[in-house]
Parts: C-alpha cells; structure tokens; sequence
C-alpha cells in the first residue's frame, strides 16, 4: 500500500547559490514510475527530507511543464535548511508531495494578472509567472511586483530583467536600502509602486506572497484601488510538519494551510489575515 | 431508552470475557493504577475497581473504595481510548543509506492485534467518532490509525454516576452511550443489562447467558442514566459557540486566563479529541540510518506555531485561544460538531484548576469585539 508519510529518494541533479544565504536545489526523483506519475501546480509545495535531520516545506518553483526537475529554493535559516545547503550534485535526500492548493491558473484566463511579493516569498509565485508567460496570449496584462529589504537581497535579476521585455509585461522592483548608483529600480517599499503598476483593477486576479504586514498592506493599496476582496490570493505559510492535515500544527483558524492553502483566496481569510495569533 | 436484550447476572460476567478471549481478542477493561483507573489487560472481573469511585474536581482527582459490588461506578480515569487508536508515539519510517543504491525508505506499521476495551464511556465514543473523522475522513487517511481502529471491538457502559467535573449532557454525548459500540452494559448490583449495537455485539450477546430482566430492572438502569445527566453541574452555554467565539477575539478576558494558564499541555494530553501531533527525526548514533517519529503535541508549546525564527502565537493567552476556540468554535466549521465531548479532563487534569466551562460563560459574557482589527 501507498504510504503518504513516506519520502521518495530524490538526486540533487544541480546546485546553485542565488545569493550569501538562498540557494535552488534541482531535485530528480530516482524511482522513474514515480519521475513519471508526479504532476504538480504552481503554488504547490513538497516536504523535502535531509537524512537524519528531518523534513521541510518547499515550494516548487520550476515550471510544471517539466516535471522531471523539480526546483526548490531555499533560505538556510533552520538546521534542515543549512544542511540542505550543504549538498551538492549527486547528494540523495528525500521528497514528497505535491502537497496544498496552488494559484487558480485556469480561473484567472482572460484577466489582468498582478503579482506582488516580497523577500523570499517571490519563490512560490515563480512557478506561476512562467506558467502565464508560457500561455502569454490566454492572459491580459501581467505586472510583477516584487520588493527586498536590501539590494542584495533581490535573486533571479536576469529573470525580472528577461520577464519585463516580454508583451504587455511590466516589471517594478524596490529595495528598502540599496547603495547609490548599483540599483537601477525605486528606492523605498514596493507598496509605493502600486500606483504605478497599469492593470484593470475590475478585471485581474492578484498572487501575492510575503511576510504577513506587507500582505496585509497590500491588501489594502489593492482595496483602495478598486480590487475586489475575492480577485485577491495570498500563499500563506505556518508550520508544517505532516503536509496532510493530520498533525494539527498550520491551522489556520478552521483551515488547514497544508491542505486548504497554502494558497487561499484574500475574501476566505479576511477576518484573519494579520491578526495576532492565528 | 435501549433495547436490552437480557441481564448478564453478575455471577456469570466473567463468560463475556472468556468469550471475547475465546474469539480472539486482548481484553482491556478498567483496572486501579498508579492513584487512577486505566484500561489494562484484564482477565476476570475480579481484576476491575468493584467498589471503587473517583472524587474529580477542578485540579484534583482522588479514588475512593466503597462497599458496592459495582466495577463501573467509577466515571472516568485520565485517558479514554485516544491511546489505543492513534499512539503517543510511533516510528512512522526508517531511512538507510545503502552502498550502491542510495536512499532506502521503509514504513513501519503498527503490528495490531484484536482489542476489546470494556468500560467505554459514552463521552469517549463520542470523541472516538471525531478522531475517526479527522485521521480518517480526510483526503489522506491515516493508515496507522486505521489499522489499529478496525482491530477494537468496543463495550460501553453507560454512566449512572457523574463526576461534578462531567458536563456531557449539555454537550449532547452523554451520560448514556447511543452510537459507536457494538456491546453496551447498564450495571445494577445483581448484574449487567446488555444491549447490542452491532453485529458482532449480537453475536456476542448470544453467546451469554443472559436471562429476562425481571420488572423493574430496566426503569431502575434508566433512572439512574437519567439522574448522572441531570445531575451534572456544569453546563457548556450552546452547542455551536462558533460564532461567539470568532466575535470575541480580542476579549480581554483571555488575556487573564493567559495568566493563571501554565500553558503546560496537560489539558491537551488527557483530551480525547485532541489530535495535534509532531514529527520527530531519532538518526542511528552509529549506523548510517534514521527513524522519523510522531508524538503527541501540544498548542500550548511555542515550539506548535513556531515558524523561521517567529512563534505565531506568542503567549499563554494566545494559545490558550487558540485552544478553545478551536475546540469549542472552529471544529464546527471543521468537522461539523464540536470538539468537546463534556468529558471534564481538562478541567480536573489542570494543575491550576482551569475550568473551560467557566472560563467560556465568562467570554460569553463579555460583549462582541467592535471592529475588524489588525494587529499587523
């Protein structure tokens, strides 16, 4: 029988350092029935296992098209993550899923798409990003905003660079802090750009992913703009730990982010989003 | 009222289980341990509390010998059936490194035998009903929990005593046992008063010596099942407190239990119904091998909601929300019931006395948030 407690053997096929402290592993699951049978959607995830160490959630950001090779990426902040980090091509680790509810792809055909992100959280937006790009002509206007911190915070610039040259696509980035003369984007929080950003606030569905204040803003800016509560959807994150809404620990509220999200609809979670202790 | 098929007299008790011995299974049933009632193998009614009763209060729990030949005049002892069904700990798999071929993963399941438990409360099948709900009812079924939930065949015993710490009548789940067994008991001194509610409890039954009840027997069992409901003192305020509790978030009334709570789980560990569990890796010290493991967890931990350096919910009085609200609103939206059964552990396993029923009278007394915050 089918356990869906238990990882698969996965290869790192490729390593590579996005920037000091995030980097992407391409995951190769070994067992080819199981390489051929995993499908996945963008804004899913996978518990991904370091022998001995344990399991993490990491959402998948490759595109779905090639499902061979899985891309996870990751910031070493914890002990499973900075041994992740240390593996290398070749390394075996394990991996299961996909887990949760990725981005609504399909319901958003025909519409203004606006993806909005901060830090690290662009990494399960990605996915999506080149799944529209793909289908360019099955969506209108895309405009992708993202914001770091720091300058050097910002990963994958020849991708925004690349991204922004596409139709009907417009890229707007901001660094909190970024040295003179090194940065050729806003200075300053990337809410500020929002009124900057050409979609038809009628018509589109949002993707945004962060930490939870800059969301929560976000939110809000988007309100303000005339964006309905349910064209809004958020990838939330909690602890996780079983990616099967048994063990009880990403509730949020009466959902399960594992299961229910981790992306959810802005209008689903309004009484909740930003609060303290949910 | 219950369609009982005769009286087991109580000399001949111990036929029920030799019989279910007789078909194959581990008899657990009620025994004194440790200062509590537990359920252990038992193999003769001579190994069951006759006589013995437990005074519960909030904070406290002491048993008692009285002069009574009845074994099930005791209510409830610290845990019910949680332990038998989804374990406190088990290894889930176990990974190896093997020269030549990489990674090897193995699940381990439990090795699950036939179980009999005798002295179910009506409380604990109610909260056996949920955690069927929850491991089993989902997407991904939990095999584990399934394995060693087909292998028990349930005896309950309807309760004709309450504890003062009991509020199963205003939760709807009890004193009497109405669904989830397959044989249930009602004790009177000269013997048991056996209904069937299953196949396998019809067989079982038939396999007794049960003789008529004489007049009077079965109005006596039911006036006494009645009186344990009616004389419970404590009461939940409704049923579905969903709504109330989602419009009192930011009651300051949470923020004084977060001050007398010592947030130390034990109201999570004696709940029947809690189900939050966490994994844990054990690798080998020598070999090149690891084990994944689950145990029981608890939302009074920071470790529950702890996430890259942030814990979600940072003191006592938010998980102390997180709690109750949960169990006592968002269950509803979850499973379709609440996820209290009235069994009154929390209260009487809490080391400060914390009563949940008090505790949500007085939540329900303070008026609705006004307004739709953030706190971001």
């Amino acid at each position: 029988m089918r356990d869906p407690y238990l990882p698969h053997a996965a290869r790192v096929v490729e390593r590579r350092q996005e920037s000091p402290t995030i980097f992407t592993l391409r995951l190769e699951l070994k067992d080819p029935a199981e390489r051929e049978s995993y499908l996945f959607h963008p804004g899913q995830f996978n518990m991904v296992y370091l022998p001995g160490a344990g399991e993490v959630p990491i959402s998948i950001v490759s595109d779905p098209q090639d499902p061979h090779l899985l891309d996870h990426t990751i910031r070493a902040v914890g002990r499973v993550t900075q041994g992740l980090s240390a593996l290398r091509a070749g390394d075996q680790i394990g991996l299961r899923g996909p887990y949760g509810r990725g981005w609504p792809l399909s319901e958003c055909q025909g519409q203004d798409i606006v993806v909005l992100t901060g830090g690290l959280g662009c990494a399960p937006v990605v996915g999506a990003i080149r799944y529209i790009l793909r289908r360019r002509h099955h969506y209108g206007r895309l405009v992708i905003l993202q914001g770091v911190k720091h300058a050097d915070d910002l990963i994958w610039r020849g991708s925004y660079q690349a991204w922004a040259a596409q139709p009907e696509t417009q890229v707007l980035l901001a660094a909190d802090q970024a040295p003179a003369g090194e940065w050729p984007w806003y200075t300053g929080r990337v809410l500020d750009l929002i009124d900057q950003a050409k979609f038809d606030p009628h018509n589109c569905t949002v993707m945004m992913c962060g930490p939870e204040p800059m969301m929560w803003a976000g939110v809000a800016a988007l309100i303000e703009r005339g964006v309905a509560t349910d064209a809004i959807w958020l990838s939330m994150e909690r602890n996780m730990q079983c990616a099967l809404g048994h063990c009880g620990h990403c509730q949020y509220g009466a959902e399960f982010v594992c299961r229910h999200g981790p992306v959810f609809c802005y209008h689903d979670i309004r009484d909740r989003l930003g609060r303290r202790g949910f | 009222m219950g369609t009982y098929l005769g009286l087991l007299q109580r000399r001949h008790a111990d036929t029920l289980i030799q019989r279910l011995r007789g078909a194959g299974y581990h008899v657990l049933g009620p025994v004194v341990q440790d200062g509590t009632i537990r359920y252990a193998p038992v193999d003769g009614f001579d190994r069951l509390p006759a006589g013995w009763v437990e005074q519960q209060a909030p904070g406290h729990y002491r048993l008692q010998k009285r002069d009574s030949p009845r074994c099930f005049s005791w209510t409830l002892g610290p845990q019910g059936l949680k332990p038998l069904t989804f374990a406190p700990e088990e290894p889930l798999w176990t990974v190896e490194r093997r020269h030549g071929h990489g990674l090897e993963f193995h699940s381990h399941f439990p090795e699950t035998k036939k179980q009999a438990v005798l002295g179910v409360r009506a409380c604990d099948l109610a909260a056996l009903a949920l955690q069927d709900r929850h491991f089993l009812g989902g997407p991904h079924p939990d095999e584990r929990y399934r394995r060693r939930r087909e292998g028990l065949l349930l005896i309950a015993v309807h309760c004709h005593r309450a504890a003062p710490t009991c509020f199963c009548a205003s939760t709807g789940d009890g004193p009497r046992a109405h669904h989830g067994f397959d044989l249930a008991l009602s004790e009177l001194d000269e013997g048991y008063l056996v209904e069937a509610g299953s196949e396998a409890g019809h067989a079982l039954a038939a396999a007794l010596p049960l003789i008529p009840p004489q007049p009077g027997q079965q109005a006596r069992a039911e006036r006494e099942i009645r009186h344990a409901g009616e004389a419970q003192e404590r009461r939940l305020p409704g049923r579905d407190l969903m709504t109330a509790l989602r419009a009192r978030r930011d009651a300051a009334h949470w923020e004084e239990i977060g001050r007398r709570c010592l947030a130390c789980g034990n109201c999570t560990s004696v709940c029947p119904t809690c189900f939050c569990h966490c994994h844990q890796e054990r690798p080998h010290p020598t070999e090149d091998r690891s084990s994944h493991y689950r145990q029981w967890d608890s939302c009074f931990t920071s470790g529950h909601s702890y996430i890259h350096g942030i814990v979600i919910r940072e003191d006592t009085a938010l998980r102390y929300r997180q709690w109750l609200s949960h169990k006592l609103g968002e269950w509803h939206a979850q499973y379709g019931r609440s996820g209290c059964v009235g069994c009154g552990r929390c209260i009487t396993w809490c080391p400060v006395g914390i009563d949940l029923t008090h505790e949500t009278a007085a939540l329900l007394a303070a008026p609705p948030d006004d307004s739709e915050a953030c706190d971001a």
